[in-house]
């Protein structure tokens, strides 16, 4: 009876606002696109596509963590340890082959997902706290794991996944796809994504309709701490070596702002996997507009800002009718 | 200003004269007229959606009027936002304590105001005697060092209410400031409402209970529709004049057909569904026992603070007991577990729909599914054929009015809501429902709709306990009472023992039989 | 909300406010008794450690830090966070490094004039755009440092600091402290005393406590959200400005993660997260574990700062786990 917010006047059906809200990802894509297009010589190319895909693909698929994560009313800022983590993990076991070291660097990393979890769904510590805490000790313990010393990679099929490519798409870009593909049907087509914004809209609610709101949770950041590692297993073979003291350095940054450039709301209860993608590849679309104009990389940090603040400046009204 | 001299009554202090509101082509408010004298207790009725939250909010600057003008001491003002209003003398008190838990007693009442010393740095000690001599004066006492969380919540209200009061207000605005107080904390409040309007601070009062409206209250303005249907005297209304007044029916027909929607009720046949034997919790519950049989609706009668939305959490799952049993069928469930007390076919409607019951951001198709999504799914993949066969037959059902199954929940009304809560819990195949405040805060329609409902289940075989303040509903709607008090089971109403006067003497803890005091006299001592 | 209080049906037993009492007393002391252990522990571990010349070089390393944890612990109060501090404190540096060719005059008003504007930016953008602190102060943290290597060609100039009157003001000192310990010191009690018995303290507290009852009581909420935003960029700023002038020079990647250690310095410290209760004091005790943690790790000498981070984190962990549940305890 007594809300407040509710004086707050929402924007209109229909309006351009909504327009904005909704699309506004797509349309700076478009209009990115169309820029280059008649300003920048030789960007409309396959190659630099390629390049820019390439690129792109460890904070995509890291995003796409965040997004599920952020999904939950969360957030994961350990997502940049844990892929240090994974990339320390390689070198140790890469004797046993690429794909069994893989598989426990990717177990690694949901070791500290399985503590994030626990922390979060179990305890009641707040995501923010949680996760940070273990953002410091990940990286930390990545760095013990890898002796401190950057270790080159050469195993051949390892490598292969930084540099093959079918039909001329690298690997990599198809892994990301498939990935993207993953997640979409689970928050689309799963009980669990139901779930899992169900927690994010209300929490509470979620608990009295029987649902296993802990069990969610622990696997929702166990789940992006898996693909936070597949993350940091891609850069490694892209560097042709495992760079724990670096990998994955302020990612958590980017995959947030992805994400919520993407439209899903910091405020939970949504997850928008098309969204996060494009909002990946626009922030990656305007480094490299910038960088092909020579702009200094300096002023292209201050456009992402400048950008992540006009996206959520849009969204305001969004989160006002939550 | 010039000061005139009147001898019939005293001079208005807030007027309101042909106010309107419209929000987005819906007419909230029109030409509202309204006045308000000095120590006067004003009671504002009226039926959810009949525009008493938007005339408070426009009364209180949260809203400004599109048409109409509002007067204080006769000067015309206005109110850009809810400051402004406290600036001019004019304080409220919300349905929710609206104080800060983590700070202390005397810090909530001095917030925004500290008193200072000469340095300009804030004086706790004075603020901590300021704050204790003002509670002393309304005969409250606490320690004013506490933090506000730990006290009983009727303390906190009072503590609100002191600060209001201390603002200088001369108009207190209450918005059912009873819901959450036990008996002898409405007592407390009611000697502190007396001891302000000796003061000349006048009161509008606004409440669904009948009874507080008749204690404390002088005169009466009902609105419906947003419009003003009766503005006069409280004391020249009867209590069924008043309600056929605020549902805009005949007095007759109020009179044979009674508030609710419920047709007939029984009790139940057969072996009970659910047996609960000495369910107890520290400091909540002690030693409660239920049987409920298909087919019948038991009401849970109480005040509040007695137990009764404790039973039904404990019975539910959300709960967890220290000792007691319940078993479904001849089958234990287990105790704490929402999840085991679902599948045993126990399910709870809980209190707070907005915050506890729909999940907001999402689809009436996602909200009723929500509970039975994993078995309308093959190895977790989600069907929609199969989830849209269950939505439609259940918002044909229970007439569900939306645009599509599509459209977010948060966008229907509250009845509309309420019904979707329901059938998620329907999709569950439940056996026994419990159903806490099912019509609180939805409209006179889909509250009786809503009524209907609860009796058609049960013809159909459904067991269901029933938890409402409101007393008509409970007997109305209920083949037999369970009363709790002070945690444990006072005494049970059954056949025609189940009447408004029955449970009301059970309430306040009469075994005897009732008969030699009037329904007003044990009204009065509410 | 209603359900967490509902349970308190009578008045709270004796037995309950004991335990309440102890429990909030663990949260808003326990980071000073952890510290004094660790203090004597240390103490007896190396004979290295409890000398005046290590003391003095945890309290300097402290002191910056310190400084923009005093602004943090007022932001989180609110219910708030400010990513940006690192980047700022990088902005502080560089300014006051351009702003010594005007003397210790500039070196110090030019960081605190521009890092105060940043935070009038952030404030009104949270405050009145009603924008989520978080993503502001994110954005904050990558267009400030932004700004930083734009003004150093890429981070490729670290422009020196010359002036003697302004290296002195890092390196100089009294009574064996050096003025950034001293500073920091000052800006503890200020802070302190304004938070104890300030104007808008007790509206600092009642916004973290509860936004909408704030609101309703018709507190200044917007004005005091809007303050400590920039309350925090001058903090950050002015930290950045000292640390310069310890190291004669600004260096554009300093404070990198600097956010992270002072809102774990805030938490340690017993300010809660979510806002409303909280003290300088227990901010101090935070900034300090972490430092004495750190030193203690190097007195082993072959221990690394891997290690150290390792050990910060799990007694973050450790903390905030103490901290939830203690607070879970007082909701009775």
């Amino acid at each position: 009876m007594s809300t407040v917010t509710s004086a707050v006047r929402l924007p209109q059906k229909g309006s351009a606002l909504v327009f904005l809200q909704r699309y506004g990802v797509y349309l700076a894509i478009a209009l990115l696109l169309l820029f280059n297009l008649f300003f920048t010589p030789n960007f409309m190319t396959i190659d630099n596509f390629r390049v820019q895909f390439i690129q792109v693909v460890p904070v995509l698929i890291v995003a796409l963590g965040m997004a599920l994560v952020i999904g939950t009313e969360g957030i994961d800022l350990s997502v940049g340890a844990v892929m240090a983590l994974s990339a320390a993990v390689i070198p140790l076991y890469i004797g046993y082959g690429p794909l069994p070291a893989a598989i426990l660097a990717v177990l690694a990393g949901c070791l500290i997902g399985l503590a994030n979890g626990t922390m979060i769904a179990l305890i009641g510590v707040q995501p923010i706290v949680a996760t940070l805490s273990l953002m410091v000790a990940g990286r930390g313990i990545a760095l013990l794991v890898a002796d401190e010393q950057l270790k080159s990679v050469i195993d051949p099929g390892f490598l292969a996944l930084g540099r093959g490519t079918i039909a001329g798409v690298p690997y990599s870009v198809l892994l990301a796809l498939v990935l993207v593909g993953l997640v979409a049907v689970l928050v689309n087509r799963t009980t669990f994504g139901k779930q899992l914004v169900s927690i994010g809209g209300s929490r509470r609610a979620a608990e009295l309709a029987g649902l296993p709101v802990k069990r969610v949770l622990i696997t929702i950041y166990i789940l992006a701490a898996a693909l936070a590692s597949i993350a940091g297993i891609i850069q490694t073979a892209r560097l042709s070596a495992s760079v724990p003291s670096t990998v994955g350095n302020l990612i958590e940054l980017s995959a947030i702002t992805a994400v919520v450039i993407g439209g899903t709301p910091l405020s939970g209860g949504q997850v928008k996997v098309l969204g996060t993608v494009a909002g990946a590849l626009l922030l990656q679309l305007i480094a490299a507009s910038l960088i092909k104009h020579n702009v200094p990389d300096a002023y292209s940090q201050i456009t992402q800002a400048v950008i992540i603040l006009l996206a959520v400046y849009l969204q305001r009204g969004k989160a006002v009718l939550k | 200003m010039t000061e005139q001299l009147s001898t019939a009554a005293p001079a208005p202090v807030l007027e309101a004269r042909g106010v309107g509101k419209t929000f987005t082509g819906v007419t909230a408010l029109q030409g509202v007229d309204f006045t308000l004298r000095a120590g006067e207790s004003l009671a504002l009725m009226g039926e959810n959606g009949a525009g008493k939250s938007t005339l408070i909010k426009v009364l209180t600057g949260v809203y400004q009027p599109d048409e109409g003008e509002l007067f204080l001491h006769g000067e015309p003002a206005s109110f850009a936002k809810p400051v402004d209003a406290q600036h001019a003398g004019i304080s409220t008190i919300y349905q929710e304590v609206n104080l800060v838990p983590l700070m202390t007693v005397a810090q909530n009442i001095f917030l925004g105001r500290e008193p200072r010393n000469r340095f300009g740095l804030i004086d706790f000690r004075k603020m901590q005697e300021d704050a204790r001599a003002l509670l002393a004066t309304y005969d409250i006492h606490v320690d004013v060092r506490r933090p506000l969380r730990s006290l009983a919540l009727g303390m906190q209200q009072m503590v609100a209410l002191a600060r209001a009061v201390s603002i200088d207000a001369r108009v207190v605005i209450m918005d059912e400031p009873t819901s959450s107080l036990e008996a002898r904390e409405v007592e407390t409040l009611f000697r502190v409402i007396g001891m302000l309007r000796s003061q000349g601070i006048a009161i509008v009062y606004v409440s669904h209970r009948m009874d507080e409206i008749f204690t404390i209250c002088e005169t009466v303005t009902v609105l419906r529709d947003g419009k003003v249907v009766h503005n006069g005297r409280l004391a020249d209304l009867s209590r069924v004049e008043l309600v056929a007044l605020m549902l805009g029916r005949s007095v007759e027909k109020v009179k044979r057909g009674g508030v609710t929607a419920f047709g007939e009720v029984k009790e139940g046949e057969g072996e009970p569904v659910l047996t609960a034997r000495d369910m107890s919790r520290k400091h909540q519950i002690s030693g409660i026992g239920l049987d409920i049989r298909p087919g019948e609706v038991v009401g849970l009668g109480g005040l509040l603070g007695s137990g009764r939305s404790e039973t039904l959490k404990a019975m539910a799952g959300v709960m967890q007991l220290d000792e007691g049993s319940l078993t479904v069928d001849g089958k234990r469930v287990r105790s704490g577990s929402v999840a085991a007390a679902i599948k045993a076919g126990v399910v709870m409607l809980p209190e707070d729909r907005k915050a506890e019951g729909i999940i907001p951001n999402l689809s009436i198709r996602d909200n009723i599914v929500l509970a039975a999504l994993p078995r309308l799914s093959r190895a977790g993949f989600t069907s929609r054929a199969k989830q849209d066969a269950i939505v439609d037959v259940f918002m044909k059902r229970l007439r569900i009015k939306a645009a599509s199954p599509n459209q977010v929940v948060s966008e229907l009304s509250g009845g509309n809501q309420q019904k979707v809560m329901i059938a998620r819990w329907l999709a569950m195949n439940p056996k026994v429902l419990l159903l806490d405040e099912p019509t609180r805060g939805i409209d006179v329609g889909a509250k009786a709709e809503v009524q209907a409902l609860i009796n058609e289940l049960a013809d159909e075989g459904l067991a269901i306990v029933l938890v409402s303040s409101e007393l008509e509903e409970v007997v109305e709607g209920s083949a037999r009472v369970v009363v709790l008090r002070d945690g444990s089971v006072e005494r049970e109403l059954r056949g025609s023992e189940v009447t408004e006067h029955h449970l009301m003497a059970a309430l306040v803890g009469e075994n005897h039989s009732p008969a030699e005091e009037s329904p007003a006299e044990i009204k009065e001592r509410l | 909300m209603s359900l967490a209080l509902e349970p308190s049906v009578g008045p709270a037993t004796t037995k309950q406010v004991t335990r309440e009492r102890i429990a909030g007393n663990v949260q808003r002391y326990g980071a000073a008794i952890v510290l004094g252990l660790l203090l004597v522990v240390g103490s007896f571990a190396f004979p290295t450690f409890p000398t005046l010349s290590n003391f003095t070089n945890i309290a300097t390393q402290s002191s910056f830090l310190l400084i923009v944890a005093v602004g943090m612990t007022f932001v989180i109060l609110t219910g708030g966070i400010d990513l940006s501090v690192g980047s700022v404190y990088a902005l502080g540096g560089i300014l006051a490094a351009y702003g010594s060719t005007w003397g210790i005059a500039g070196a110090v008003l030019l960081p605190l004039l521009v890092c105060g504007v940043v935070g009038i930016l952030q404030g009104l953008l949270i405050a009145y755009g009603g924008m989520a602190p978080f993503i502001v102060t994110l954005a904050g943290l990558l267009g400030i440092r932004g700004l930083v290597f734009a003004l150093t060609n890429e981070g490729a100039n670290t422009p020196l600091i010359k002036d003697a009157a302004v290296t002195a003001l890092g390196q100089g000192g009294i009574l064996g402290l050096r003025w950034p310990v001293v500073i920091a010191v000052v800006v503890v009690v200020i802070g302190s005393v304004l938070l104890a018995r300030g104007r808008g303290s007790q509206t600092v507290l009642a916004v973290g406590g509860s936004e909408s009852a704030a609101v309703l009581m018709g507190l200044p909420v917007a004005r005091v959200k809007f303050s400590v935003y920039v309350v925090s960029g001058l903090c950050a700023g002015l930290a950045g400005a000292l640390n310069a002038a310890y190291s004669s020079s600004g260096v554009p990647t300093v404070g990198v993660g600097l956010e992270l250690s002072a809102i774990a310095a805030v938490v340690i410290g017993g300010t809660l997260l979510t806002g409303g209760r909280g003290n300088l004091i227990g901010t101090t005790a935070g900034v300090l574990l972490l430092t004495v943690i750190q030193n203690l790790i190097n007195q082993v000498g072959s221990l690394t700062s891997s290690v150290q981070a390792v050990v910060s984190g799990i007694f973050l962990a450790v903390v905030v786990i103490i901290q939830t549940v203690l607070s879970r305890t007082q909701r009775l």
